[in-house]
């Protein structure tokens, strides 16, 4: 187990060097001098382009770029962004954000999908599952974009039960409207991951063994059916917590949600090489970091499931 | 130019809109100086955050711009039609309007109790002029073009003196009577001292001699920004309210959600999105007016069939009079922009399309459009597809395909939009004039004189002159205007010079910007300026 968790972690380190090195081909390749962008309509002289590039480097050759770049985070600096701001100081403001907010959407998940999903699953072909299988399918065929500004429109400026974007320092209450649509998401296949795993689980033997025995359908659902249900739905809103810091860009936008999606979507926007680089980086090393955990989930859920050596 | 907030956000042009400006002349709403009057909340502005740190020379575009405008006093200020006065200055003065003697108010201070002297302003603009890197560095060489300013940069080079504490001088490389109307931008504010040491503190925590001060602490990089009165500061833009607080938006969008809900009081720019319905849902508060945005598209003279030639002429004639303007601006803009009469803007003095010569250009005629482009055909036949670039990121491929389409209907060729996937990719190959297409053009002025779009775009060997129009006698009459010492004169001259521009076409007007914005239901006396800036000293709010 200890050296399997090792060798997962010193895969990082290819994957650290490819991810930044196949981002910084790209930006590279984007067609068009980000100087030109800082002008506007107005064209600067040729000494002005000369002097701009010479300061951010964009005169060098692509692979010595790419090493300066790599120097610079090599010792521990992430880069300035053209307009001289640490991008280290940046993610450290925005990726909290982001995680509360990934965090806030994987709860609403799993406290309204497992329960939904549980109900649904035991009284099979009823009113409520019928019910949750239209919702969660209208749900599932929304784009995102769509379900947020409803949500914005109807709850936080008809409504006013929540402000219509998140406020200053970004505090818990202004999240949950955007948590929930970000939840939305991911929410209708909790909702039926769940349903499908209790209705297998429940025709097992041990639940027919446990009513058998004489315990209470309030012990056996949560203890014996419940708890066997959990593994995919779990593994399942593992997974979808890395997808969720990932692809929270429209979202975060629609709510003026100060976090990392908003800050690409404007890095991307300037040309901000340094900044685009750093951030799908360390992104993808998030991404890497949750799968590890996924897998190492597999096995303290189910002891059946241990990678041996 | 300055770079607009939507150009800043999605690197095109920006996305104003006109009305028909009626009589621009609206004076500006009393003072407010009987000291009781003014209020003590603290206005919310949408806002977003600046490209580069807040240093006047550095900055030009409107996030950064705004924070600037109100924490310094320039020699004079704009009013918002347009007219100037001055704020830090007693007195602008010259005989040849090449040798200029500055006088400044006395006993005025930096927020930090430094003293403003005319050693503020002038080693700020050497200090500005020296540096090639800084965004704003051709105002020295190329927009007003003082006496010693180049490119290369080093130090001291403008033609400046001090004389004593609060008088210096300038000289200028050719005269031009407009120089005291130019002196409100951004790049010619005074620095203290304390900025020499360490720019880049500066650029973080600016400090400044205008009508607020940054807060304490006053920048949330990414969140906010605070700016509260400056006690020190006693020129004619005194602060009415108790601060301003500028709140970091990622998209218009997210802004007037907010708007509707009073939780932010100022939106200079309404979202397309709203642009039908702004009106009904903020009735009183919603603004629209005229701004000095001017929108074109250029054809660059290399272009096989647009040279400098009877042909060129008689297709970019033709091709003006196969654009419907004023159907587009109704249909795709809703009505939100003006057609253009001329290459200036309503909003700016000296406009008066009626007397200038060849101005009828613009109207729309299709059968004569044909015409025209038949006669060119009999020159050299067309062969091929008329293309208009865009970069896609800006919102604008509504009103090329309207556009193109309106051309490809009247002049029966075949006419697309050209997509470019951003500014910046369009933008370089207008540079490099490798681009093989018409492309959208725009200028949003900086100062409010005619001699800003016409000389930095139409002038031979200008900055910014993307066609590489040439025409001596267009610049003769430039200069002579330049040099006129009252504004009927130049406006005159500028006139004439435009009806060589409408001869030629160098670019093909389409239509004016205005300003669509609103305010919260919590703030009053709430004006948006020529240059679609609200005035933010001016807004009362009650706490």
């Amino acid at each position: 187990m200890f050296w399997y968790i090792v060798r997962r972690l010193l895969q990082g380190i290819p994957v650290f060097f490819g991810s930044t090195f196949i981002i910084f081909t790209l930006v590279f390749a984007l067609p068009g001098n980000p100087v030109l962008r800082m002008f506007g309509d107005r064209t600067p002289s040729p000494e002005q382009i000369a002097a701009l590039e010479a300061k951010f480097h964009l005169d060098e050759p692509f692979l010595t770029r790419y090493f300066l770049y790599l120097g610079d985070v090599l010792q521990g600096n992430l880069g300035t962004t053209y307009a001289g701001q640490s991008v280290n100081e940046i993610l450290a403001r925005t990726f909290p954000t982001t995680l509360r907010l990934a965090l806030l959407a994987v709860l609403i998940q799993l406290i309204i999908g497992v329960l939904a999903g549980l109900i649904s699953g035991l009284r099979k072909g009823g009113i409520f599952d019928h019910a949750t299988l239209i919702v969660t399918l209208l749900i599932i065929s929304m784009p995102v974009f769509v379900l947020a500004f409803v949500a914005q429109w109807v709850f936080g400026i008809q409504l006013g039960w929540f402000r219509p974007t998140v406020g200053a320092g970004a505090p818990w209450s202004d999240l949950i409207l955007p948590a929930i649509v970000l939840a939305g998401l991911n929410l209708a296949y909790v909702v039926r991951l769940t349903r499908a795993s209790v209705i297998e689980t429940s025709q097992n033997d041990f639940v027919r063994m446990a009513y058998g025995k004489g315990l209470s359908r309030g012990r056996v659902v949560p203890v014996h059916i419940l708890r066997n249900s959990m593994i995919p739905v779990t593994t399942n809103l593992a997974a979808d917590f890395g997808i969720l810091i990932v692809g929270a860009t429209v979202t975060e936008g629609i709510f003026n949600v100060p976090g990392v999606g908003n800050e690409l979507f404007k890095a991307i926007n300037r040309h901000d090489t340094p900044e685009i680089v750093s951030i799908v980086t360390i992104l993808v090393i998030v991404y890497v970091l949750v799968n590890i955990a996924i897998d190492l989930l597999y096995g303290v859920l189910d002891p059946r499931i241990r990678y041996v050596k | 130019m300055r770079i607009s907030r939507i150009a800043a956000a999605a690197g095109g042009v920006l996305i104003a809109s006109a009305l028909v400006l009626s009589g621009c002349a609206s004076d500006t709403p009393d003072d407010n100086n009987g000291g009781g009057s003014a209020s003590t909340g603290v206005v919310n502005v949408a806002w977003s955050e600046p490209e580069n740190p807040l240093i006047p020379a550095n900055t030009n575009e409107v996030n950064g711009g705004q924070i600037l405008n109100n924490i310094f006093a320039g020699l004079v200020y704009y009013k918002a039609d347009g007219s100037w006065d001055y704020d830090a200055a007693e007195s602008i003065e010259s005989d040849d309007y090449i040798n200029w003697t500055i006088k400044l108010k006395a006993d005025q201070k930096f927020s930090d109790g430094t003293p403003v002297t005319a050693e503020s302003f002038v080693k700020a603009w050497q200090w500005a002029a020296s540096n090639p890197d800084l965004l704003n560095q051709w105002w020295f060489i190329d927009a007003i073009a003082f006496k010693g300013g180049t490119y290369d940069g080093g130090d001291n080079t403008l033609a400046l003196d001090v004389v004593d504490d609060t008088t210096f001088t300038v000289e200028l490389a050719s005269p031009r009577a407009d120089f005291p109307i130019a002196l409100g931008y951004t790049v010619f504010f005074p620095l203290p001292e304390s900025f020499f040491d360490d720019p880049d503190a500066f650029g973080e925590a600016p400090i400044g001699n205008g009508p607020y001060k940054l807060a304490e602490d006053g920048w949330v990089h990414g969140e906010s920004l605070a700016l509260v009165p400056n006690d020190s500061y006693t020129g004619p833009r005194k602060a009415q309210n108790g601060g301003l607080n500028f709140k970091v938006y990622a998209t218009l969008d997210a802004a007037y959600a907010d708007l509707l809900s009073d939780n932010v009081d100022i939106v200079d720019s309404v979202p397309t999105s709203a642009l039908g319905t702004f009106k009904d849902e903020l009735g009183d508060r919603a603004v629209e007016q005229a701004t000095a945005v001017f929108q074109s598209f250029t054809i660059q003279y290399g272009l096989e069939h647009f040279g400098d030639d009877e042909e060129g002429v008689l297709r970019r004639e033709a091709i003006s009079h196969a654009i419907n303007r004023s159907e587009i601006t109704d249909v795709i803009f809703q009505g939100t922009r003006t057609p253009a009469e001329d290459f200036t803007s309503p909003v700016i003095a000296g406009f008066d399309p009626a007397s200038i010569e060849g101005s009828d250009v613009l109207k729309y005629d299709p059968e004569l459009a044909k015409e025209l482009w038949t006669q060119a055909d009999a020159i050299a036949p067309w062969s091929g597809t008329f293309q208009l670039a865009y970069n896609a990121d800006g919102g604008h491929q509504e009103w090329v395909d309207a556009t193109v389409n309106s051309i490809k209907n009247a002049l029966g060729i075949d006419a697309v939009g050209l997509p470019y996937p951003d500014f910046a990719g369009l933008r370089t190959e207008v540079n490099d004039r490798t681009i093989k297409a018409a492309f959208r053009s725009g200028w949003q002025f900086d100062f409010p004189s005619q001699a800003n779009i016409l000389g930095a775009l139409y002038v031979t060997g200008a900055g910014s002159n993307d066609a590489d129009f040439s025409n001596a006698e267009f610049d003769d009459l430039f200069r002579q205007g330049l040099a006129s010492p009252t504004q009927e004169e130049q406006s005159k001259l500028f006139n004439q010079a435009q009806g060589i521009l409408f001869q030629e076409l160098p670019a093909i007007p389409l239509w004016y910007g205005a300003v669509t914005a609103g305010y919260s239901t919590l703030v009053d006396n709430v004006e948006f300026g020529w240059d679609s800036w609200p005035i933010l000293y001016n807004i009362t709010k009650s706490e």
